[in-house]
């Protein structure tokens, strides 16, 4: 037991763990921006694969991955404005309007990547990311090799963690996004748009899940399947929860949840006895069902969440 | 006489049938305390949203400083120095003071200014005497100040008119001479206050001007509140003269409603310990006391909504054995709870489902299990029509009835069904003069029928123009029960506060 103990924590595993970790904490911080303002953006699923299928397609025409990531991010913010044109400008249902966003979003994710790669038994790739290594700070034993020898992308998420919160907490942008998600009718007598302020959050919140899905076809892997976003995105709603729609602590979910995904992968290759792989597939998801049931008891959502604003109702 | 801080010149809203507003007008000076006056639906609210910009008007203009001024939304409002204090607060519980000051205003070099903001926090504590820690969270602050930090929202942004919109129906009497001291000081240095009330005692002792709206139209003004008499000041708001509620001698009949040795556990502040009372047919029994001392397990256990530990209920002379709503109900109970909304009608539902509700498993409302619409929409229109409930129809949701509507509703729903014993909590909070007179007419006309009512209230006033007896309840025990002609609000108000006296 102890080989394989060994075999696991090195290194490699704590990379792996923020390599893993990177989509998530895009996703869940878009997520978490959106529902902060008040908007639940049931959408994340369609949009990260959609943006992941743009981001790659255009990657792979223009070569060049940088080119990629924005279109994706663009995607991203587009399909989250359809979202806000329906729930903040016309007040609908947010759980409806989310789901039909990732039936649309996957339906066409589909649609035109048949018809744009028809040979389908040679799938297109590209060069993926390269890690990118920090001078100095790459040379730290095993924290510095883990942590700054990463996807561009990955120090970007790691960077964007406090300045979310920063923005957040500390801007008037911030204080009003909030008050939006907290009581639309104080953000409104104080003379903000509570319509603006949740139509731009949750537009940014989409520009990170496409994002999200840029890096899966970009860095993590080199191209485009059907199966690339694999429940990602409903896991990261999930995390949102777990981290109690605070930026920091939606980064450490992200993390917590990479852990264990990491884990359960070496545990299958280290092979322990004759347990089914499945069962260590498995773990990462069971862990989000019991975190959610401990955690969901004290966790306290915005309060405006899932309604709609409009001026003259009480 | 100054130049007015704001001038509104024949103002006119029209929301498609009704006329809200029409042609009003009216000012407010520097230093000014104006009353506005109004029954529910007088156009009094439309008129205040008019000028923090939630409504846009039809006509006529709004000048500031003697200057045409354009209101389109709250921040154009503001802008102009105008702030609102909402009777429902306008606040993020889970932010703190500041923050909730800090929203909507821009930053400092791109961030919140916190420091900046602090400092004017403390000078508006000098110069009004308001005072609130800036970062305590907004949910660990008493009503009271949850207001003041709304008055202190305002000021914060330099208003220079405050608005308040009934800011006395939440606060507690000594919040209320709080409210007033502040309401003056920011008065005294110049700043214009509209005050709306249906309070008259108020209205008189704190404004120096008032205006009165009826029907959406200006109906009169009282240059010196202080020196009218508060029923001068109602017959200009309802438009006739108002006729006290007669009460003729009692004809009290067998028991209705009896309660031998009850007691509950503790039920949204103090539990029942072994009371005792009857009510009569024909008769009005009044129950005082100061919230939390049991009012709302008494109510509860004679709804059905609360068992008691110990004791026997007896309705119409008969022991309820099991006690639920519907066995009470079935007993000939009526109820009118204290908050209409949330334990009374259903906020989402029409109206007409809402006033079918209790007996909605029963013809005519249902047959063979399925709702009968017809007999239902039927059914509301007759209510809506003997009681005046104005809203557009049976269909209309029930949320967006006004205060006295509502409690003619809930009347007109527990009447139609002849209870022989009708339990009703704070039956005129938030009720205008006319509502509560019609209110108090039909509790009269309903005793004269034969009906026992109890009635638990806060206002000794209503309790002496309306019972024949009354009870006072203090940390859950009946420590007096006296004859009406025998009370007065001081001798109640000892029992309140705990002095015991022998039954009457």
């Amino acid at each position: 037991m102890n080989a394989v103990f060994e075999q696991i924590f090195q290194v490699g595993f704590l990379a792996a763990i923020i390599r893993i970790a990177t989509p998530l904490a895009f996703a869940t911080l878009g997520e978490m921006i959106s529902e902060r303002s008040g908007v639940l953006n049931l959408g994340i699923e369609g949009i990260m694969l959609l943006s992941a299928m743009t981001g790659f397609t255009a990657a792979y025409y223009s070569g060049n991955l940088w080119v990629g990531v924005i279109v994706a991010a663009a995607t991203g913010a587009l399909m989250a404005a359809v979202h806000a044109v329906f729930t903040v400008g016309l007040g609908l249902s947010q759980h409806v309007c989310g789901i039909g966003i990732t039936l649309f979003c996957t339906g066409l994710a589909y649609f035109l990547f048949r018809l744009l790669f028809q040979d389908s038994s040679n799938p297109p790739t590209v060069t993926s990311f390269q890690s990118l290594a920090i001078p100095f700070l790459s040379s730290i034993p095993i924290i510095g090799q883990a942590v700054f020898n990463q996807f561009t992308l990955t120090y970007i998420a790691m960077i964007g963690v406090p300045v979310i919160a920063f923005a957040l907490y500390r801007t008037p942008w911030g204080l009003n996004l909030r008050m939006a998600g907290e009581n639309p009718h104080a953000a409104d007598s104080a003379g903000v748009s509570v319509k603006a302020v949740r139509f731009q959050a949750v537009v940014l919140g989409g520009a990170f899940m496409g994002v999200a899905g840029a890096f899966l076809t970009m860095a993590q892997f080199n191209t485009f399947t059907f199966g690339v976003i694999s429940g990602r995105g409903w896991i990261a709603i999930a995390l949102v929860v777990f981290g109690r729609w605070d930026p920091l602590r939606c980064a450490g979910a992200a993390l917590l949840f990479a852990f264990i995904d990491a884990f359960q992968l070496r545990l299958q290759t280290a092979g322990v006895g004759h347990v089914p792989y499945q069962v260590f597939l498995a773990l990462p998801f069971v862990f989000t069902i019991i975190a959610m049931a401990v955690m969901s008891r004290n966790a306290s959502a915005p309060p405006a969440l899932l309604k709609a604003f409009r001026k003259e109702e009480r | 006489m100054s130049l007015p801080i704001i001038e509104m010149r024949a103002i006119s809203k029209r929301f498609g049938a009704l006329l809200a507003n029409d042609n009003v007008s009216l000012s407010v000076a520097p230093g000014e305390i104006l009353g506005l006056l109004g029954e529910n639906g007088a156009g009094k609210t439309t008129l205040m949203n008019i000028l923090f910009g939630v409504y846009i008007s039809d006509g006529g203009s709004i000048l500031i400083d003697g200057k045409p001024a354009q209101i389109h939304n709250s921040a154009d409002a503001l802008n102009h120095g105008i702030g609102m204090v909402h009777q429902h607060f306008h606040l993020a519980p889970r932010l703190t003071v500041i923050e909730n000051l800090l929203v909507g205003t821009p930053g400092k070099n791109g961030q919140l200014d916190i420091a900046g903001a602090k400092a004017k926090l403390k000078n508006i504590e000098r110069d009004f005497g308001l005072k609130l820690n800036p970062d305590t969270l907004v949910a660990s602050l008493a009503v009271g100040e949850q207001q003041r930090l709304e008055i202190i929202k305002a000021l914060f942004r330099d208003a220079r008119l405050l608005i308040l919109d009934e800011p006395t129906a939440v606060l507690a009497p000594p919040d209320v001479d709080g409210l007033f001291a502040a309401l003056r000081a920011i008065a005294a240095k110049g700043l214009g206050i509209i005050f709306i009330s249906h309070k008259l005692n108020e209205v008189r002792a704190l404004t120096t001007r008032c205006v009165v709206l009826r029907h959406g139209r200006l109906a009169g003004e009282v240059p010196k509140p202080a020196a009218a008499s508060a029923r001068q000041i109602a017959e200009l708001m309802c438009g006739h003269e108002i006729v006290p509620p007669s009460r003729p001698p009692a004809n009290p009949g067998k028991p209705v409603l009896q309660l031998e040795n009850i007691s509950t556990s503790a039920h949204a502040g103090a539990g029942l310990k072994n009371v005792t009372l009857e009510v009569h047919a024909g008769e009005i029994l009044g129950i005082a006391g100061v919230s939390g001392n049991g009012q709302k397990a008494l109510a509860d256990v004679i709804s059905g909504l609360l068992n008691p530990k110990a004791g026997t209920l007896k309705i119409n002379g008969q022991t309820v054995s099991d006690i639920s709503p519907r066995q009470v109900q079935a007993m000939g109970l009526g109820r009118i709870p204290e908050d209409r909304l949330a334990a009374g009608l259903v906020s989402n539902m029409s109206l007409a489902h809402s006033i079918a509700l209790p007996r909605i498993g029963q013809a005519p409302f249902s047959r063979q299990g399925l709702l009968q619409s017809g007999a239902i929409a039927e059914f509301a229109k007759d209510q809506i029509k003997e009681y005046g409930i104005q809203c557009q129809g049976p269909d209309v949701r029930t949320g967006t009835l006004s205060g006295g509507n509502l409690q003619k509703a809930l009347l007109a729903r527990e009447l139609a069904f002849h209870p022989k014993v009708l339990i009703v909590s704070q039956p005129t909070r938030g009720l205008d003069v006319g509502a509560t007179h019609f209110v108090y007419e039909k509790f009269l006309s309903l005793r004269a029928s034969g009906c026992g009512l109890m009635v638990i209230s806060e206002d000794l006033e209503e309790l002496l123009t309306l019972s024949d007896r009354i009870a006072v309840l203090y940390e859950g025990e009946i420590v007096g029960l006296v004859k009406s002609e025998n009370a007065t609000v001081s001798r109640l108000g000892l029992l309140m506060n705990g002095a015991r006296e022998q039954a009457a």
